[in-house]
């Protein structure tokens, strides 16, 4: 195992991130939470969708939360170290809130009680294919464009 | 109204899938990520309840956009899963995607049977 974590929102492997249950790091996860679940509702809102509709809103709304975590997680634990409160903020509080999980899991459930089993089975199955695909795309953006060039190189 | 709603609710739930995650991985010390899998099935569970009742409205703001949409977290699950294949243990890595999207899903069927029940 490498020094860097697993989980992003905190992992006790970690000796900062074992030191660090302090309030400016509760409220930085609580104001940042509060952002992303605004983003989060307002994108729900401009696009609703009913129990048998493709939620199109929560799935975009995973798969860009996801590019975003694999790109901040990348700059943070291997390009710069950020400020403390910057992965509290941003990684457990803006993306934690704005991603959720919960209502894809209702969506298919919702989805099936509906009577749209197949709909819910292609949401299921697509919003966690592109997710995974998404974080590896944006670790692969954040390496690509903060990686250094060699000095002289052209 | 709706939208300090959401905003209360979530000011809560984000903290708290932070404080439970700590609180789960003091008890198991493994690199199985055992604390979201346990917020992302209780917020999938009281989600599933609460969109099962026939009343809606400022609770479901509330309790449900607000606090199980920023306790559970998709892009934690997802980051996850890539890193535990990133360091080689890809038995780890399918078991966190599979668990997590069976006992999410199993948890939100579970909420809605309970609430249409009662």
């Amino acid at each position: 195992m490498t020094d860097r974590p697993i989980d992003p929102d905190v992992d006790l492997h970690v000796p900062a991130q074992r030191a660090e249950l302090h309030w400016p790091v509760l409220g930085a996860i609580s104001a940042g939470g509060a952002l992303g679940a605004l983003a989060r509702f307002g994108l729900q809102s401009a696009l609703p969708a009913g129990p048998a509709d493709f939620p199109w809103a929560t799935f975009m709304i995973n798969v860009s939360g996801c590019l975003l975590i694999g790109a901040l997680m990348v700059v943070i634990t291997e390009v710069r170290p950020a400020h403390r409160l910057v992965r509290p903020f941003l990684g457990v509080g803006v993306l934690g809130g704005y991603t959720t999980f919960s209502t894809y899991a209702v969506d298919v459930q919702r989805a099936v009680a509906a009577g749209a089993p197949l709909t819910g089975l292609v949401y299921l199955v697509a919003t966690l294919a592109a997710a995974l695909v998404a974080v590896t795309a944006g670790m692969w953006l954040a390496r690509r464009l903060t990686r250094k060039r060699p000095v002289g190189a052209r | 109204m709706t939208v300090v709603l959401v905003v209360v609710g979530a000011a809560l739930g984000a903290p708290l899938r932070y404080l439970a995650d700590r609180a789960v991985q003091a008890r198991h010390d493994t690199v199985f990520p055992w604390g979201t899998l346990a917020v992302n099935v209780a917020g999938s569970a009281l989600l599933g309840f609460l969109a099962a009742l026939p009343a809606q409205g400022a609770a479901m703001a509330l309790l449900g956009t607000g606090f199980c949409g920023a306790l559970t977290t998709y892009s934690t699950f997802g980051y996850e899963t890539m890193r535990l294949l990133e360091e080689g243990a890809r038995f780890h890595a399918v078991a966190n995607a599979v668990a997590g999207v069976v006992a999410g899903l199993g948890a939100a069927f579970c909420g809605a049977a309970l609430a249409q029940a009662l």
